[in-house]
């Protein structure tokens, strides 16, 4: 009862400081200065627009990130289902008012920079459900309304993202869903019996898709379909990560990026660029800070008391897997071309907005590690 | 403590699930690390390879043409430095502004402004315009000097043929010209070589020898963007110039044929009796093949090809004449050969002669009276000839004529329009006429007219292979690996004679010698045809048989009428002609000249060999030093 009293008490700011997980806060500067250096090679080795708009939300979110750190994970439990439905309300406005560009409506003007709501649902999801299986009972878990309620928290934000349309975030956001709820306890069988079930259905999802996304689909099987076409982007991205070799062709003296061969260089196929100048060496470098930053999330979630804690550091650090997988498996022609950025390297401020308030709670998880949440 | 336990419970839950999704996390990124592997390890060769062809592309450039020079190292057809204008459009701020300055600059008519903004349009705007292949010096001066004015605008220096000489060698060097899709398909090399802007060979000696002459291109190494412009240049390679030909002729020569043809139709052509090298060889008139360098003009075009004295014809080629007179030789040695006369052998000319109701005129109307091989030759004697081609008969006469190179290609593989001539028989008649041969046919094959149709060039290989004493050359225009020096020329065509029988053209060669004499009366002699062009001095004597051809039948009534060569119209005019050698007592070259309706070969065409054999023999020397050359560095 003693421990429980002073756990329960808040930390003086000092203390915050000294439980403040440093290991991580490293790798993430790390990896902002590795963006920077590589957004800072797509601009052709000046510093143009892309490395000071990068470089300005860095600065912005950064401070962010350690601010959120400092409150009370609490406040997000308690907020958690707020934060959800005010995402919600803003797919539900993007989708009216939203800012159209090449073919889909995904953004809103917030003046300083461009919102996508979408990008911030892949943390909401996260928070929404593991509050939902931190307060519920475990022989209540997989009973027909929870199963029914979680599926439906799950399915209307991807019904908004899908209508925009963005494939590639509402998969992300389904799986980071669906992770919650496999770490809640949702029974194998359900997994298994509802992948079954998708694999029977998808030839009927894919005549639902749009014209371009059943063309990705053809093009990742045979990229060669259309070299000049369809298959430009991932041809011309195997050419740069494979023409890279062991040690890269050096900063600066990316020939494909340099040359305009790659397409969206700044976001989605930053990896690319990365991979073409770093080689091998340099792209396992930083698979190997990308999964410190992941076990060092999820070391967090196992020392944290509260299971909202844990699920929302497991979730996250998930998440962060599968946006790393998703991204990586596309330029390397593993995936179809789906959008789907780079965490922190990828030029973006409502992913990196996201992320950064992601390893904020993760952060403020650490510190408030034996804070029970009732 | 029930919640408490539920509370754990449910945190093994999150934990147990965390390790099975953790585990799944690390052989995921195994594979992405094995993906990473086999493209940047394994493959990384190919992938290599596909990104340097993604960013190196190649611009083949022009190559340039090997220079043609004379004996004496001139070049003949060389390589000139022009200046060109090009716009780049992607670096012009106004367009139509530029293209006004330009016109007004260079004078461009609106035809060509047109064709500017077409190009324009059609092409990429990183891609150069040629605005003005060939600029004059003062042109490109002055576009220098406006160039602040002129933005996106780039002179440039180029390489392009020239012919120093102008129409001097047009019959032998051809000229170049940007060729057609079929010219291109047609040669492999050319095919291969192709760039916008190269010239090949159109005529002569520049398409037969294209190979040799073509050199291959410069490259230069470019890194592009994925837009296709280019971004810098990596490399550049050079290419090599073609092959460098020498011709066996001689530019003071050429020049002086030039000159004494001037004006009129017609054709010189000088070899050397020897080696078979052709010192001379110009057709007249001719045209200036640098006209077809840039595109010729249509008004210049018609110009020539209007010509009344038909520039476009290489007549010591393609023209075809009958021989008259100058055939005289051939019939006497054909005679004498075989046995059918000897020198002292005498015909009387009254001036005519019948055959079967058939009148066969002298050219003399009163006659020469009686006259011997000597005297028939050096007055040109019809009725002599007459009587010696019937005694002979056509098909003895046309084996001789054959062996001394009538009716075959002289440079055949050289020049496509080369044509055969024809020397008759009485099979060809039959053949190719579906008639059988007449008597009288013979009588005028034998002062060559009739069937008879000879090249100017065949001509002078005749009386080439007379004068050397009958042995068969091979006549040649480029220098090639043959012996050099007279002495070693001498022994080579007597020790091929010894080895292929039939490159000896006499049975005795006393016969040959009783021919060379009665040409050297023929110019050297008092009453003979060509004694007005004489030259006394032993070094430069020549001897010579002139021939005057009819080019229609001459009727009765002009014949009594006796016109005036000015009173009779162009068209009719008979064509002069005189094939010559010399110096007589060691001589050294022979030569053939035609005047197109010039009239008499004494009055027209001999005269001209005069002058010809002076500079021919003063520059013998000069030419048997620089026969010891192999190769002349120039």
């Amino acid at each position: 009862m003693f421990q429980r009293d002073t756990l329960n008490s808040e930390l003086s700011f000092f203390q915050k400081i000294k439980e403040m997980d440093y290991t991580l806060l490293i790798c993430i500067i790390l990896l902002s200065i590795i963006s920077l250096l590589v957004m800072y090679s797509t601009d052709g080795g000046e510093i143009l627009f892309h490395t000071k708009s990068h470089f300005s939300k860095l600065a912005v979110f950064f401070p962010m990130m350690i601010f959120i750190a400092f409150f009370n994970i609490r406040y997000w439990h308690t907020f958690a289902y707020l934060f959800y439905f005010l995402i919600i309300l803003l797919l539900l406005y993007v989708s009216f008012f939203g800012l159209k560009s090449s073919g889909s409506q995904r953004w809103m003007d917030l003046y300083l920079f461009v919102l996508q709501p979408s990008e911030l649902m892949k943390i909401a999801i996260i928070l929404c459900l593991a509050k939902y299986y931190h307060r519920i009972k475990v022989e209540n878990v997989n009973s027909l309304t929870s199963i029914t309620l979680v599926l439906s928290i799950i399915t209307i934000p991807i019904i908004f993202v899908i209508s925009q349309p963005d494939l590639g975030t509402s998969v992300l956001i389904a799986m980071s869903g669906l992770i919650v709820l496999w770490l809640g306890g949702v029974k194998v069988k359900y997994f298994v019996y509802s992948f079954i079930t998708f694999l029977i259905s998808l030839p009927f999802i894919i005549s639902f898709l749009k014209p371009y996304q059943k063309l990705r689909i053809l093009t990742f099987l045979d990229p060669d379909r259309d070299p000049l076409g369809a298959g430009y982007q991932i041809i011309q991205s195997k050419i740069a990560i494979g023409s890279g070799g062991l040690e890269g062709k050096g900063f600066l003296k990316g020939t494909q990026s340099y040359l305009d061969f790659l397409p969206e260089k700044h976001t989605d196929f930053i990896f690319t660029l990365f991979s073409e100048e770093f080689g091998f060496i340099g792209s396992v470098g930083l698979l190997i800070l990308y999964t410190i930053i992941i076990f060092r999330v999820i070391r967090i979630g196992a020392l944290s008391r509260s299971n909202f804690s844990k699920l929302f550091c497991f979730g996250f650090a998930f998440s962060i897997f599968i946006y790393i997988v998703v991204n990586l498996s596309m330029v390397l022609g593993l995936l179809p071309i789906v959008g789907s950025p780079l965490p922190i390297m990828s030029y973006g401020g409502s992913s990196m907005l996201a992320t950064m308030i992601g390893f904020g709670i993760v952060l403020s998880a650490k510190i408030n590690r034996k804070q029970t949440i009732a | 403590m029930i919640k408490e336990n539920l509370g754990i419970r449910k945190s093994d839950i999150i934990n147990r699930r965390m390790f099975i999704i953790g585990a799944a996390k690390i052989i995921i990124f195994t594979g992405i690390v094995a993906r990473l592997f086999s493209l940047q390890i394994n493959e990384n060769k190919k992938y290599l390879t596909l990104s340097d062809k993604n960013r190196i592309r190649e611009w083949k450039l022009p190559p340039t043409r090997g220079n043609i020079v004379d004996y004496f190292g001139n070049i003949i057809a060389g390589n000139l430095k022009v200046y060109q204008l090009h716009i780049i459009p992607e670096q012009v701020e106004n367009f139509n502004y530029l293209l006004l300055r330009l016109k007004t600059l260079l004078n461009l008519s609106e035809k060509k402004i047109q064709k500017i903004v077409n190009l324009k349009n059609k092409l990429k705007p990183w891609d150069s315009i040629i605005v003005s292949e060939n600029l004059s010096w003062s042109q490109f001066l002055k576009v220098n000097n406006y160039l602040y004015d002129l933005v996106g605008v780039k002179p440039v220096m180029t390489i392009s043929r020239n012919y120093p000489f102008n129409e001097m060698y047009t019959h032998v060097l051809g000229y170049v010209s940007q060729p057609n899709e079929e010219e291109i398909l047609e040669n492999e090399i050319v095919k291969e070589r192709f760039v916008p802007g190269m010239k090949i060979g159109k005529l002569g000696l520049e398409k037969t020898l294209e190979n040799q002459l073509i050199g291959t291109n410069a490259i230069q190494r470019y890194e592009v963007n994925a837009y296709g412009k280019r971004i810098n240049q990596l490399e550049y390679q050079k290419g090599l110039q073609g092959s460098k030909i020498r011709l066996t002729v001689d530019t003071e020569v050429q020049k002086l044929s030039a000159q004494l043809l001037s004006n009129k139709a017609g054709s010189i052509s000088v070899m050397d009796i020897y080696t078979g090298d052709i010192i001379a060889m110009y057709s007249s008139p001719s045209y200036d093949p640098n006209l077809f360098l840039f595109g010729i003009s249509q008004d210049e075009w018609q110009l020539i090809r209007n010509n009344p004295l038909k520039p476009l014809i290489n007549k010591t080629l393609s023209g075809l004449y009958s021989p008259g007179s100058t055939i005289k030789p051939i019939v006497a040695l054909s005679a004498l050969e075989n046995n059918i006369i000897n020198p002292n052998f005498k015909v009387k000319c009254t001036g005519k002669t019948e055959l079967y109701g058939q009148t066969f005129h002298c050219w003399k109307e009163k006659g020469h009276g009686f006259v011997s091989l000597k005297n028939a030759m050096k007055q040109s004697c019809d009725t002599y000839f007459y009587e010696i081609a019937r005694l002979l008969g056509v098909d003895r006469l046309n084996v001789t004529a054959k062996k001394f190179g009538l009716g075959e290609k002289v440079l055949g593989e050289y020049f496509d329009n080369e044509k055969r001539g024809l020397f008759p028989n009485t099979n060809w008649k039959k053949n190719n006429l579906g008639k059988g041969w007449v008597l009288g046919e013979t009588l005028i094959t034998g002062i060559g007219q009739g069937y008879t149709q000879t090249t100017p060039l065949q001509l002078c290989l005749m009386t080439a292979q007379i004068a050397n004493g009958g042995y068969k050359i091979k006549p040649k225009i480029i220098v090639n690996d043959d012996p050099l020096t007279l002495e070693d020329a001498k022994n080579f065509m007597e020790l091929q004679s010894l080895q292929k029988p039939n490159t000896r053209l006499f049975d005795d060669s006393k016969n040959i010698k009783i021919v060379q004499e009665a040409m050297f009366s023929s110019t050297n002699e008092q009453f003979g045809t060509s004694y007005r062009s004489r030259i006394d001095n032993p070094k430069y004597q020549f001897a010579g048989k002139t021939g005057t051809s009819q080019v229609k039948r001459i009727s009765k009534r002009e014949r009594e009428l006796d016109l005036k060569l000015e009173q009779i119209p162009y068209k009719d005019r008979d064509h002069a002609l005189y094939v010559a050698y010399g110096p007589y007592k060691n001589p050294r070259y022979a030569l053939s000249i035609i005047v197109e309706h010039g009239g008499s070969g004494s009055k027209a065409a001999a005269p001209m060999a005069k002058e010809l054999f002076k500079l021919i023999i003063d520059r013998d020397e000069l030419r048997n030093k620089q026969s010891n050359f192999e190769n002349i560095n120039i």
